[in-house]
């Protein structure tokens, strides 16, 4: 579904990403961690499409298409759905008018007819009861005056009603209580399918017990430099990420 | 495309209402004097004493010079090259609607006004006035029932004589300023509005302007007058059609608002804002104010200003009653040479006044967009209040947005909040969109859309939608 | 008919200028002079200051040298050296100024400003007639250890003060003035203080503006200051007490990441009036400036307050944040306050505030019920309302100097 071969990506002449290698394949779950700075947010926005970014090297191909080549739009008709760290307030836009215009594209894109009012706000209704997102949020402008734990579900809201292909969830975690963690998971893993893939980045193993990874790599000063199974997410929560860095200047030195 | 091309793109869109109506018009010669005055006065069968009246206001425009202390630049009109007096020369005493030229229908049909559209879908009276002239008014047995007034300034001064002469001029003096000096001299027409005591109008009055004949001055006289307990929601649209020359529109509105009544005055401007290199366009000088004569009176001016090539435009408010309430709601967007200095007065002289000035400025191309405003409590308003919010939008990196915002206190009571801020459109909101799979074009849109709310929320839902279509129109192109 | 011939303000002035001609003056200004009107409330920028007192009164030029004792001006504590001027001239026998490294003083150096463009007749007039100039010099890369404190004293009836100081604050320097303008005696007096500070690249100069003259004091401030890239400016202007007080700040970025805060704080009393008119001009990208102005307005006072920012085309980045706040204490203050922001670039951040009422009445009655008297409740009421201002003070003497002048007029607790 989509192979990241040697990425390299830099901001305002920053070089973040160094040769980063991926591949995921559809249905799976694959978790990103690293210590701050190692460059996980910023392979969620060069994945999406920001244009701060600088894509110096390497490529990205996204359902046999070249995903670099696409305009952010591009990207997420084409089903790749970004869940933000710090998802931005829109003032004055109401949630409902906003899913309803971004439904309306994807389902263009898709070839498929507009959805009528009346479906529109039975798929609301159904998609907000999975994260137990209170229906006056869905009428209020987006994200504005919400929670942190709000925010975060109304992203996971947001990935249910436009049905992504593969969902990059950026430290959905950060900011979350104990409740508000175990429903943004329970929503993440009722919208897993086989068909639907996942990269989850998070900082803390923690968020890993809810949502059950395939696989675990760590990225360290822009690459990834380690992989292996949800054990190896337990092992960082034990041992930290200082081994990891020892290990990883060895193998340079 | 980037946000800039589409900025580009929007800029380069051309008026979508100008057009011009093909109608014979009964025009005086250009040049303004006591013989004009006399014309016009006596073409429309006015009583000596608004002749007198007229003389006098013109002795006063002769005195006084043109204010230049907006935030404006233009080449001054030649006021001896106005005209000053034009009327569609098939001037019909109409019985029913069926009786408007076609030509006339084909004009408002363009707006998007049809009469009996309006008529069957909202229940709107419209009194539709085309350059100078009133030549449609419906509605207005069913008003007569309730005693409710609202038909042409002309047909006023003939059929209610009393209630204009006691009216007229006392919310904004001759002696006020140029532009409503020179009305007050050459007004031709205009709406006229009473609600009786205790009535509460059960429909918006509506009044579309359109200036038609080339060359031609507008100078509308609108006055409203909202008895005790009553209550009216009147609404004027303006639309010009694409004109290359300069046209001078100053009209002059006054409001009265008695005990326990309440006007909501709600505009929707789009005339010609010229073309891209500022060729052309509509000089938009108006004077609005309105009176809270009695104890509890409220009014409330709503405007979304998207035309002109030039609006020096402040509805005011004075609070005289006390607990009377102010308030002003308004978009204004610039884009390409416009120019607008814009805003409100409140001017607070009773007990316990309250206003609120929500102002949403959108500057885009070459354009300037200014809000100027007053507040100012007078020694006598004890525990006046009153909250400002005036935001500006940038959007591209050659137009201006300012903010002269003018406070004067003069007793410790008040409490006066005013709160301003300028920003460029977030680049993270735009983004945001995108995430979500809509273009760049909708996302600057909605964006848009979203920070005019609380101002576009306070218009009544027909034209709600059509304000909506104006932003999508000057800014965003075909989306709306 | 016989015609009169009525002399005006301006005349007298133009008078004043024509007798002492010999006086250092700008060229420029003196042919700008006669062009300007005096200062009237039909101009957008004296809109609010009545300015039709001064011209009623014969000022003239200092005429004897009176020995006033400035140990009461001197700020307790603080490490600094003095430079006085009494009358509008400068008193080398009542300065101190030994031992001053790093910085050199001047006070014969021409003034060369042809260029500039007045903006107002009593711009030109303190240009036109200048009764001592002072040069000042601060080394590049140099800190300067001790504060150089101003004091600006006036002892004789009518006398005109018209000093002309000019402050070069060299590449990488670190320095911090203070400057009070005080007087003795009920004497009348009008004080027409020319600054013009140089802020060069990288330099950080602070300036503690401390004014407290009496009733009867016209006091006008005309401060010019360039900051370059990289360099910080700061000012606090605490306008503690005078009859008559306007002060004209103009702050402009010659070179991107430089920062300017404006801070002030006036108090007007009686029949006082204060005004504080600031611009900060960005004219490059990349610069900040932060604005904090507060005032407490008590008996028949008045106060204008007309802050404006101005974005020049090019200044993307910009970072303005202005805030006024106002609270009046009496029945008859008065207040008006015109923040401006003027914007001709659209990647920016600007904002300003303002707010205007009484002390919260509500907070007062809860102070009450914790069994505060009123005169107390107020004063902590006003006090936490200017503190943190008076916070933006970093010098603990000097900020000390200007609360214990603050719990005197009451308006601080102790």
């Amino acid at each position: 579904m989509l192979t990241i071969k040697n990425l390299e990506a830099s901001i305002e002449g920053k070089q973040i990403l160094k040769g980063l290698n991926l591949e995921i394949k559809p249905g799976e779950v694959h978790a990103i961690m690293g210590p701050n700075g190692s460059g996980k947010s910023t392979l969620a926005s060069v994945l999406a499409g920001r244009e701060d970014y600088e894509v110096t090297g390497g490529s990205v191909t996204f359902n046999d298409q070249d995903l670099l080549e696409m305009p952010a739009e591009e990207r997420a008709r084409e089903g790749l759905f970004l869940a933000f760290q710090y998802p931005v307030e829109i003032p004055g836009v109401s949630n409902m008018n906003f899913l309803k215009a971004a439904v309306g594209e994807i389902r263009k894109h898709k070839g498929l007819e507009p959805l009528s009012a009346k479906d529109f706000l039975k798929l609301v209704k159904e998609k907000s009861a999975l994260v137990e997102l209170d229906g006056q949020l869905a009428n209020r402008a987006v994200n504005e005056g919400f929670s942190g734990g709000e925010k975060k579900r109304n992203e996971i809201f947001q990935m249910a009603m436009l049905e992504p292909s593969l969902a990059i969830l950026d430290e959905t975690d950060s900011g979350l209580d104990i409740d508000a963690l175990r429903i943004v998971s329970e929503g993440v893993n009722a919208l897993r399918s086989p068909e639907r893939s996942f990269v989850v980045i998070t900082h803390y193993q923690r968020l890993l017990d809810y949502i059950v990874p395939d696989f675990v790599h760590v990225l360290y000063k822009g690459k990834i430099v380690k992989s292996g199974t949800k054990e190896l997410a337990l092992e960082l929560e034990e041992r930290g990420y200082d081994w990891i860095k020892e290990e990883t200047a060895q193998a340079g030195a | 495309m980037t946000s800039d091309d589409i900025i580009d793109e929007i800029t380069n869109r051309e008026y979508e209402f100008g057009f011009t109506t093909n109608i014979e018009s009964d025009k005086a010669p250009a040049g303004l004097n006591e013989d004009i005055i006399r014309l016009i006065s006596a073409k429309k069968n006015e009583p000596e004493w608004l002749l007198q009246w007229r003389l006098e206001a013109f002795a006063i425009w002769q005195k006084m010079t043109e204010p230049n202390w907006a935030h404006v630049s233009y080449v001054k009109p030649d006021f001896q090259a106005i005209s000053y007096y034009a009327a569609p020369k098939k001037k019909a005493k109409l019985n029913s609607l069926d009786e408007l030229d076609p030509e006339l229908r084909k004009t408002m049909d363009k707006l998007g006004i049809s009469l009996e559209e309006q008529k069957r879908l909202h229940g709107v009276a419209v009194d539709f006035v085309m350059d100078s002239v009133s030549v449609a008014t419906s509605f207005k047995e069913k008003l007569g029932e309730l005693g409710i007034i609202f038909c042409s300034m002309s047909e006023a001064i003939q059929e209610h004589p009393d209630l204009v002469k006691k009216y007229l001029g006392t919310v904004v003096p001759r002696t006020d300023n140029f532009y409503a000096a020179l009305n007050s001299a050459v007004f031709t027409d205009g709406s006229f509005c009473y609600i009786p005591k205790g009535v509460k109008c059960p429909m918006e009055l509506s009044t579309y302007f359109r200036i038609n004949e080339g060359g031609t001055g507008q100078f509308e006289r609108t006055l409203v007058v909202a008895d005790e307990e009553s209550y009216v929601s009147y609404l004027e649209g303006c639309t010009a059609p694409q004109r290359d020359e300069n046209q001078l529109h100053a009209a002059v509105v006054e409001l009265i608002s008695m005990r326990d009544a309440e006007i909501k005055y709600s505009t929707v401007q789009n005339w010609y804002p010229g073309d891209k290199e500022g060729k052309g366009g509509v000089f938009n000088f108006v004077t609005k104010r309105g009176l809270c004569d009695g104890d509890r009176s409220k009014i409330s001016w709503t405007q979304v200003e998207t035309g002109s090539a030039i609006t020096w435009k402040y509805p005011s408010c004075i609070l005289k009653g006390d607990h009377s309430v102010g308030e002003f709601y308004s978009v204004a967007v610039t884009n390409n040479m416009q120019q607008a200095d814009t805003g409100t007065k409140m001017l607070h002289i009773g007990r316990n006044t309250k206003s609120t000035i929500i102002s949403k400025g959108i500057s885009a191309g070459n354009s300037q967009n200014s809000y100027r405003g007053l507040v100012h409590i007078n020694k006598s308003a004890q525990n006046a209040r009153n909250f400002s919010q005036c935001d500006s939008l940038l959007m591209s990196d050659t137009c201006g947005a300012h903010t002269f915002p003018y406070i004067e206190i003069k007793n410790k009571t008040a409490k006066v909040e005013h709160e301003a801020t300028t920003s460029k459109i977030g680049e993270d909101q735009i983004f945001y969109c995108l995430q979500r799979g809509l273009d760049e074009e909708q996302a600057i849109s909605m964006i848009v859309n979203g920070y005019a709310k609380e101002v576009l929320n306070k218009l009544p839902m027909e034209f709600a939608v059509e304000a909506q279509k104006l932003l999508a129109i000057s800014l965003e192109g075909s989306v709306g | 008919m016989e015609a009169t011939v009525t002399i005006t303000a301006k005349d007298k002035f133009l008078a004043l200028v024509e007798q002492h001609e010999k006086l250092p003056h700008v060229v420029g200004a003196r042919k700008v002079l006669s062009q300007l009107d005096m200062p009237n409330t039909r101009m957008e920028d004296w809109r609010y200051t009545r300015t039709g007192k001064i011209g009623t009164e014969d000022w003239k030029m200092a005429t004897s040298k009176t020995n006033p004792d400035i140990s009461s001006f001197l700020i307790p504590g603080l490490e600094a050296k003095h430079l006085v001027i009494v009358d509008g001239q400068y008193r080398e026998d009542l300065s101190e100024l030994k031992n001053l490294v790093g910085i050199s003083i001047e006070t014969t150096t021409l003034v060369n400003d042809e260029q500039h463009q007045y903006q107002h007749f009593f711009e030109a007039l303190g240009a036109a007639l200048i009764t001592t100039r002072i040069q000042v010099d601060i080394a590049p890369h140099v800190e300067i250890k001790d504060k150089l404190h101003i004091i600006h004293v006036t002892t004789e009836h009518q006398v005109l003060s018209q000093p002309y100081i000019t402050i070069d604050a060299g590449k990488s320097s670190k320095a911090h003035f203070v400057e009070s303008f005080v007087s003795i005696g009920e004497h009348h007096a009008f004080t027409n203080r020319t600054l013009r500070i140089q802020v060069a690249e990288n330099a950080s100069f602070t300036l503690d503006k401390i004014q407290s003259e009496t009733d009867a004091h016209y006091l006008m401030n005309e401060d010019r200051i360039h900051v370059a890239g990289d360099g910080r400016f700061t000012i606090n202007t605490l306008t503690i007490d005078g009859g008559w007080v306007r002060n004209n700040l103009h702050i402009s970025f010659g070179g991107q990441n430089a920062e300017a805060n404006l801070h002030g704080i006036y108090l007007p009393r009686k029949k006082q009036h204060i005004d504080n008119h600031t611009l900060v001009d960005h004219r490059v990208p990349h610069c900040n400036s932060n604005e904090l102005y507060k005032g407490l307005l008590n008996d028949h006072a008045t106060g204008v307050f007309n802050g404006k920012v101005y974005v020049q085309p090019n200044a993307q980045k910009t970072n303005a944040f202005q805030s006024n706040a106002n609270i009046l204490l009496s029945d008859d203050a008065q207040m008006n306050t015109k923040p401006e922001l003027e914007i001709y670039a659209d990647d920016v951040k600007c904002s300003h505030g303002t707010t205007t009422g009484q002390l919260d009445e509500d907070a007062l009655f809860y102070l009450k019920a914790r069994g505060l008297g009123e005169e107390s409740a107020r004063r902590l009421l006003t006090s936490a309302f200017i503190n943190d201002v008076l916070d933006k003070v970093e010098n603990d003497n000097i900020r000390n100097y200007v609360v214990s002048q603050l719990i005197t007029r009451e308006l601080l607790i102790a």
